[in-house]
């Protein structure tokens, strides 16, 4: 498999417009004639498909949930970075350059990452544009806060609903051209396999999630921007229904995979209570910049009402490991500090797997009604599950899966290895190196969507023929279509004792047991015996009731969980071939004597990229070698 | 944090697909502990279900954050259950005593056909949004978000409008099956913003049409829509937007913004 | 065409008239029913002159048919029955649209917010529709009114008619039941009306409600009070 990043050349601070520059473009009368399938509605896929139909292309957009407002990137609480200066502490399109480098332990791509930093200011302005209502001053200007992993105030946010605000502007967007004809919606609609045609993707097969029907659509480009794949651990901060599915689909087909085994544990969630936990719940980080993260220096002290621990008798490890950086560490190492802790015994709560986040502070120092206006409905949202009343409780927080680095490999195009395959957003591998910095994951998302791909996918069809694509019943659509059918219709006639259900959160418990926070050797060779195994018994025994002509929520997921059932291998794989700690990838076996993460620049300063070869051959790893020529390798510390 | 765990009777809509004709039918749900959310509840029944080879209860659900506005059913008579401002996904069964009786109902209205059980198609919503709830801005260099700046009174109270899920609970709680809250909140979210300006007047009356074609009942100010709205989306919304549509009425001139246009 | 298309074109076809629109049809309601409330509120300040005596109540009224040299009345009427109208009319077709907008009901039902009044606009509506028709007939002109006394050239018999009316118990008790109907109606149109005028304000929200509640008891009260005061004897 040959790799090519298509990195422009010439210095880091002009490729992208020099990109733009060289890039062809598609006559404005022969832009209808093209036909793009944009699966994913959110932020990527909505702001993309929203801003190719504004150009003038056709677009299918494509979605699982009923409405596209609905794609997890909703849920998003905290913000969305952008070199702006407003605060004049010294920020620029470098610095978030510099920041989002080191935060991803050097593990990314510079000139994307560059890029990245470069757009993120015509991310605010045209979501304000769109009439995203971020938190103003009271002289009307835009408020920032500060997120982890920088010591720079950019953040911008709406309430605790940011990621919301953007999808919505993004949707109303895409609506608009859904009104005048240009993007036609597919809610409900699952894709389910890629159609290559003599080796470029040129379109989908999908299962309408209420009918049932399996159906293939063409066209000239296909953009998967399906979010992430965090849900391989079942318990995760993604929404229930967020897949693999697509893809691991385009991966079977070709398209190389990323480093799969980069995920993002974050630190502040609501810890697990029962075995009946369906998803855990992010609390923003955003919570950290005013909340003091604790644990009792003494065991003893673990099952105590934490107002009766005295100051004394805390350990605010945070400050105390890292204080120039102290509650605002990244979140790879507050995570681990967390995981540390409850290692040691010192965790609260019932399961013994939680930390304190203590408000009582700035409650003191800012006024209980200053705290509720930035973080009230968290609050709100925290109390309603747990029962218990955070202004005057300390909250109970634990790590959990959030977000994934890893995904689809693509070149600076976001072109997959398969031409004619892009991908945007948390689906692809692209910006985030090793670990993600806090609200950088929308700032990409939008990025992809609203800048990058108008200009890639143009110049990639101004290579095509206008209004030439493959007919319905080319033989290699129709063999697609059949494949899908046969798979659905095997999963229906095993007729098993188990639900998938049971199977998604076997393979989590392995998932997170052994590739999770902390990752080694002999762990993640258990894992690559049971994942088999465990695979194998789902094909001979998962139970799937009903048929598939209406709506069928354990097909939905039974399908979902035998690609989980596949990624999670590979992501394991990954994890025990990359025999170093970056970022969320640490393996115990190496790490300085104080516990911190030891990278190998030496061997591993790549991107591991995986072939799949087929059903019951071993993927092949290549690599893309990365070089840091603006920002040094250097060893990350936030001490 | 208690441990006590709860049996309850569940009384639930099952209907295959939007053309059968629905029953309600009874299941137990045992030893339901109080830290588990509605929908783990039902996830829980629906495991029985499988188990037992039967179809189980399909609902929408997605998140399970409150933020995706997805879940959406009818709680002993209420949208989104008891809890005030809580979506199903957030409710838990603390708010439950052990022996309730629970009736499980879908959203119901003309503009929200069933899709099966639980499940309505609510894509009535995106079909207002696309005839004008939005704010011309193709994507390009618009100018910097601060050369225009805005009261934080206004930005709050947009933001307030702007924090509508979409999940539909309005439409179920009004006695009409009104969409005027979840639309006045579009209108007013836009309409306080000076990006929303221009085309303010043209949207109001745009929606408000596409939203009679898609057969809402008309508001008649019971209030119920508020109480149900698990975002605490205001009637003042709907206030305003009746305000627009009168100013725009008397102002009229254009005929769309939206797709369709004339 | 695709689902959005169609309802593109469904709503296009259904035109963006004003009274075509739900809003439209309801903002025709409200002014309208302000009209009506208006004249109800300066009906009951009219018929005080009654606790003043026969001379009063029939100078009054002779004072109402000979306006502007009689045609002030019919002007008014006009007015009264064009607004009349247009309510009934934006009323039924609006329960119509609602009824429809809800094929389906609910096996159970929690109302929090609504009211009684809100709920039963409708009837209480209806109720006073019958009860003007009636009322028509029976005080102003009489055909439902046995004793009543038809006006010769300028002098009105508007205090006897009162009078001899109220004196039958059930003519008497029909009254304040519909004067019962008439507060359900207001109580929730008084403060309706303002909302759907666009005329509220989180500011004063307490006040539209305390103003309805206010007026309703006043308009109710004192209308009651004139049955209740011929069946006393207050008034003879
Ligand atoms: C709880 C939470 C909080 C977060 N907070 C922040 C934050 O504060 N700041 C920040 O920067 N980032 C945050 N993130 C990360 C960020 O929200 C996501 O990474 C980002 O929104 C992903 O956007 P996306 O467009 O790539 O994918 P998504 O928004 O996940 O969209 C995926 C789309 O693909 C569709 N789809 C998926 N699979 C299929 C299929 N097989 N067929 C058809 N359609 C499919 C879905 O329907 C959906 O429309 C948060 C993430 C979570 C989970
Ligand atoms: C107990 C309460 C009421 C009393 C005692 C009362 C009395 C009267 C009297 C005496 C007249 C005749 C005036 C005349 O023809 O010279 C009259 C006329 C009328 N009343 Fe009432 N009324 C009452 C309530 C109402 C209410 C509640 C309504 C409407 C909802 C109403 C509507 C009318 C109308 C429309 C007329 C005819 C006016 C005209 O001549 O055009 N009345 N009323
Ligand atoms: C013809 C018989 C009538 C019927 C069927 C009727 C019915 C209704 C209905 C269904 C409403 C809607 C409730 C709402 O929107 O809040 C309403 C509102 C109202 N009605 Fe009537 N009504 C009738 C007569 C009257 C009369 C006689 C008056 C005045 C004396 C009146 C005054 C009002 C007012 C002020 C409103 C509030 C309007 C609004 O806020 O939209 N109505 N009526
Ligand atoms: S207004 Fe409230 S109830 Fe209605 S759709 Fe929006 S969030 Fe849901
Ligand atoms: S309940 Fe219905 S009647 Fe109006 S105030 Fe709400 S839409
Ligand atoms: S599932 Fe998303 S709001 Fe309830």
């Amino acid at each position: 498999m040959e790799l090519n990043a298509h990195i422009p050349d010439g210095p880091i601070q002009q490729k992208w417009e020099k990109h733009k520059f060289d890039s062809k473009l598609v006559n404005p009368a022969n832009k209808r004639k093209y036909r793009i399938i944009m699966v994913g509605s959110g932020l990527a896929g909505g702001a993309g498909a929203a801003s190719l139909a504004e150009l003038g292309y056709n677009v299918d957009c494509f979605c699982y949930q009923d409405s596209p407002r609905r794609a997890h990137s909703i849920a998003a609480q905290g913000g969305i970075n952008a070199a702006k200066n407003y605060r004049n502490d010294g920020d620029s399109v470098f610095r978030l350059f510099y920041d989002t480098v080191k935060g991803g332990d050097f593990r990314a791509r510079e000139a994307n990452v560059y890029r990245l930093a470069e757009v993120s200011n015509n991310i605010i302005d045209q979501s304000v544009a769109n009439g995203v209502p971020f938190a103003r001053e009271y002289g009307g200007l835009l408020d920032n806060r500060s997120f982890g992993g920088a010591q720079v105030s950019r953040t911008f946010y709406a309430r605790g609903q940011t990621g919301q605000q953007l999808l919505i502007g993004a949707y109303q967007a895409l609506e608009r051209q859904v009104g005048l004809g240009t993007v036609k919606m597919y809610n409900r609609h699952e894709m389910l396999e890629l159609i290559m045609v003599d080796g470029i993707a040129k379109g989908i097969v999908t299962r309408d999630m209420v009918t049932g029907a399996i159906e293939s659509h063409i066209a000239d480009a296909v953009i998967l921007s399906t979010g992430g794949y965090g849900n391989v651990f079942y318990l995760s901060t993604n929404a229930m229904g967020c897949n693999g599915t697509a893809v691991w689909r385009a991966y079977k087909k070709g398209a190389a995979f990323g480093n799969p085994c980069f995920t993002q544990i974050h630190p502040t969630c609501i810890p697990v209570t029962g075995d009946h936990q369906s998803k855990l719940t992010l609390m923003s980080e955003s919570l950290r910049n005013d909340g003091r993260v604790w644990v009792p220096k003494k065991k003893e002290d673990c099952k105590r009402v934490p107002s009766e621990i005295k100051e004394d008798d805390r350990d605010y490890y945070l400050e105390r490991k890292y204080p120039s950086f102290g509650n605002l560490a990244p979140r790879d190492i507050s995570s681990r500090a967390a995981k540390q802790v409850c290692d040691e015994g010192r965790g609260v709560g019932e399961t013994g797997l939680g930390v304190y986040l203590d408000f009582s502070d700035a409650i003191r120092r800012l006024g209980k009604n200053k705290i509720e206006e930035k973080y009230g409905n968290l609050f709100e949202m925290y109390e309603r599950i747990t029962d218990e009343n955070p202004y005057e409780t300390p909250m109970r927080i634990y790590p959990a899966v959030h977000y994934t680095m890893g995904g689809l490999w693509v070149d600076y195009n976001l072109m997959s290895t398969i031409p004619g395959l892009f991908v945007a957003g948390e689906a692809n591998f692209s910006d985030h190196g090793a670990n993600r910095l806090g609200a950088s994951a929308l700032m990409q998302g939008l990025a992809d969507g609203y800048f990058v791909l108008p200009a890639t996918v143009s110049n990639y069809l101004a290579g095509l023929k206008p209004g030439v694509r493959p007919a319905a019943d080319h033989p290699a659509v129709v063999e697609t279509e059949t494949a899908v059918k046969t798979r659905v219709e095997k999963l229906l006639s095993i007729k098993g004792s188990k639900s998938p259900t049971h199977f998604h959160r076997e393979l989590g418990k392995i998932m997170w047991e052994y590739c999770g926070m902390a990752r080694n050797e002999a762990g993640l060779k258990k894992a690559l015996e049971l994942i088999p195994k465990l695979r194998e018994e789902f094909w001979k025994d998962v139970r799937v009731v009903g048929e598939n002509e209406s709506l069928n929520q354990s097909l939905e997921m039974a399908a979902r969980v035998a690609d989980f059932l596949e990624l999670g291998e590979l992501m394991c794989l990954d994890a025990l071939e990359r025999r170093e700690s970056c970022g969320g990838h640490f393996r115990e076996e190496f790490q300085t004597e104080d516990g911190e993460a030891l990278r190998d620049d030496e061997n591993f300063c790549h991107t591991a990229v995986w072939e799949y070869k087929g059903e019951g051959q071993n993927p092949v790893r290549h690599i893309e070698s990365l070089t840091f020529e603006y920002v040094h390798l250097a060893t990350r510390s936030y001490k | 944090m208690s441990h006590k765990s709860m049996n309850l009777t569940l009384h639930v809509w099952r209907q295959k697909n939007a053309k059968c004709d629905g029953k309600f039918v009874e299941y137990k749900a045992d030893g339901v502990s109080p830290d588990m959310s509605f929908l783990e509840m039902l996830d829980v029944v629906n495991e029985g279900l499988i188990a037992k080879g039967e179809e189980p209860v399909e609902f929408d659900h997605d998140c399970r954050e409150g933020i995706c506005g997805t879940c959406s059913m009818v709680i002993n008579g209420r949208p989104h259950g008891p809890k005030e401002r809580t979506t199903t996904c957030q409710l838990h069964m603390r708010s439950f005593k052990d022996g309730d009786s629970i009736t499980l109902e879908p959203w119901r209205a003309e503009a929200f056909p069933v899709v099966r059980d639980l499940v309505v198609d609510r894509s009535a919503f995106d079909r207002i949004i696309a005839v004008g709830g939005f704010i011309t801005a193709p994507a390009g260099s618009p100018q910097d978000s601060n050369s225009l700046p805005i009261s934080k009174e206004n930005a709050d109270l947009s933001m307030d409008a702007a924090s509508c899920i979409g999940c539909g609970a309005c439409v179920a709680a009004c006695p009409n099956a009104s969409a005027m809250l979840f639309v006045s909140a579009k209108i007013s979210h836009l309409g306080l913003l000076p990006q929303g300006q221009p085309e303010r007047y043209l949207r109001v009356r745009d929606m408000i049409a596409q939203m009679d074609a898609e057969a809402f009942g008309t508001c008649t100010n019971h209030g119920e829509c508020e109480t149900a709205c698990p975002k605490g989306i205001k009637m003042e919304n709907i206030a305003r937007m009746n305000r627009d549509f009168i100013k725009a009425s008397l102002t009229f001139r254009h005929a769309t913004i939206g797709g369709g246009g004339a | 065409m695709s689902v959005a298309e169609q309802s593109i074109a469904g709503a296009e076809a259904r035109g963006h008239g004003f009274l075509a629109s739900s809003v439209g049809r309801k903002v025709i309601m409200a002014a309208t029913g302000v009209v009506l409330f208006g004249f109800v509120t300066v009906h009951m300040i009219g018929n005080t002159q009654a606790y003043m005596g026969a001379k009063s109540l029939n100078g009054y009224a002779e004072f109402l048919h000979s306006m502007l040299h009689g045609a002030g009345i019919w002007i008014f009427r006009t007015v009264l029955l064009a607004a009349s109208g247009l309510h009934a009319w934006a009323a039924i077709s609006l329960t119509l649209d609602n009824q429809a907008a809800r094929p389906v009901g609910y096996r159970e039902t929690q109302s929090v917010a609504s009211t009684w009044s809100s709920r039963t606009m409708r009837w209480s509506g209806f109720i006073l529709v019958v009860f003007i028709v009636y009322h028509l007939l029976h005080l102003t002109t009489g055909q439902l009114h046995p004793a009543f006394k038809a006006p010769q050239g300028h002098e009105y018999f508007a205090y006897d008619n009162f009078v001899s009316a109220f004196k039958v118990p059930a003519v008497a008790g029909f009254y304040v039941v519909a004067q019962l109907c008439l507060g359900l109606h207001m109580w929730h149109g008084v403060w309706s009306f303002t909302q759907t005028l666009g005329l509220s304000h989180p500011r004063y929200d307490g006040l539209r409600r305390n103003f309805a509640t206010g007026l309703t008891l006043l308009v109710v009260g004192v209308n009651i009070s004139y049955p209740i005061a011929v069946l006393t004897g207050c008034i003879h």
